[in-house]
């Protein structure tokens, strides 16, 4: 039997044979259905991300104060600074205490 | 309301409007379905493939470039989709070829009768094709497929399937000896 000549043949059946592109009903719903069923999940990969960014941002603002308070003039020790006064006011209990001992 | 242009869809599924991706699938999936046809051995494994294009399709829709159009992407997606569930579902490939119905025994007798009175358009003719193309391997298979039956060029079926030409050549010299290999099984089967 001639295998060149067969093999031919039903290469050219399959050729003739016209593909069904019949799509079945509602298929894009189902589809979009499905997308929306995983896409659910992924809130907390949004949640998880923005954890991420807000802990980033809390990084950059406290390294902008560490660099403010160590780049900018340090104030004069005065009884006017206020960061002193608020100090004395704190602590005045554990000072009186102190001196009565 | 004004219909969206495809790449305004695409543009709303990136900014996570999933719903824009509706229209999209109904616009290609004719287009899907037939291509899948081509390659899959049933019609109950077609829509489930169907189904796994769009669902990749929608992942990985971040690495669709606008240069191309989105069909070709598509096609490329949906061949490489096919070509996965074929190697992931190997079927046993040995059986024999004695279960010929009768009007395949009937085609292939008339074939070796006389050649030319067998026409290439004849059900049984279209259904012992599908016996040979489901015996064959998965790559085998699908290099037949787009070269043989849909007449693509080599340079075509590199860029469906992402791989180098010299491989699709090899495998395509490979595939036809398969199929020959398998045709001689079959008329042997028959006749002896």
């Amino acid at each position: 039997m001639n295998l060149a000549e067969l093999q031919k043949k039903l290469v050219a059946a399959a050729r003739a044979e016209v593909v069904n592109d019949r799509v079945p009903y509602a298929f894009e719903k189902r589809v979009t259905a499905l997308i929306a069923s995983r896409v659910a999940p992924q809130h907390l990969d949004l949640w998880v991300c923005g954890l991420w960014r807000a802990a980033i941002s809390c990084v950059a603002v406290a390294l902008l104060c560490g660099a403010w308070t160590l780049f900018t003039p340090a104030a004069s020790a005065g009884s006017d600074d206020l960061s002193q006064n608020f100090e004395s006011t704190l602590l005045a209990a554990v000072d009186q205490s102190d001196q009565a001992q | 309301m004004m219909e969206r242009t495809e790449a305004e869809l695409i543009s709303a599924v990136l900014k996570g409007d999933a719903a824009s991706f509706e229209p999209l699938v109904q616009k290609y999936s004719p287009r899907v379905f037939a291509t899948v046809r081509r390659h899959a051995r049933r019609e109950s494994e077609v829509e489930d493939i169907a189904q796994e294009v769009w669902l990749k399709a929608f992942d990985k829709l971040k690495s669709f470039r606008s240069e191309a159009p989105f069909e070709h992407w598509l096609m490329r997606m949906t061949v490489r989709t096919c070509y996965d569930f074929l190697r992931g579902h190997k079927r046993n490939r040995e059986s024999s070829f004695t279960d010929l119905s009768e009007p395949e025994s009937d085609w292939l007798e008339r074939f070796v009768a006389a050649p030319e009175s067998a026409s290439d358009n004849a059900d049984a003719a279209k259904l012992l094709i599908a016996r040979v193309l489901e015996k064959l391997s998965p790559p085998a298979r699908l290099v037949i497929t787009l070269l043989e039956i849909e007449d693509r060029s080599v340079k075509e079926i590199a860029e469906l399937t992402g791989w180098s030409v010299p491989l699709v050549k090899v495998r395509a010299f490979r595939a036809r000896a398969e199929m020959r290999k398998i045709l001689a099984k079959m008329t042997k089967d028959k006749y002896l």
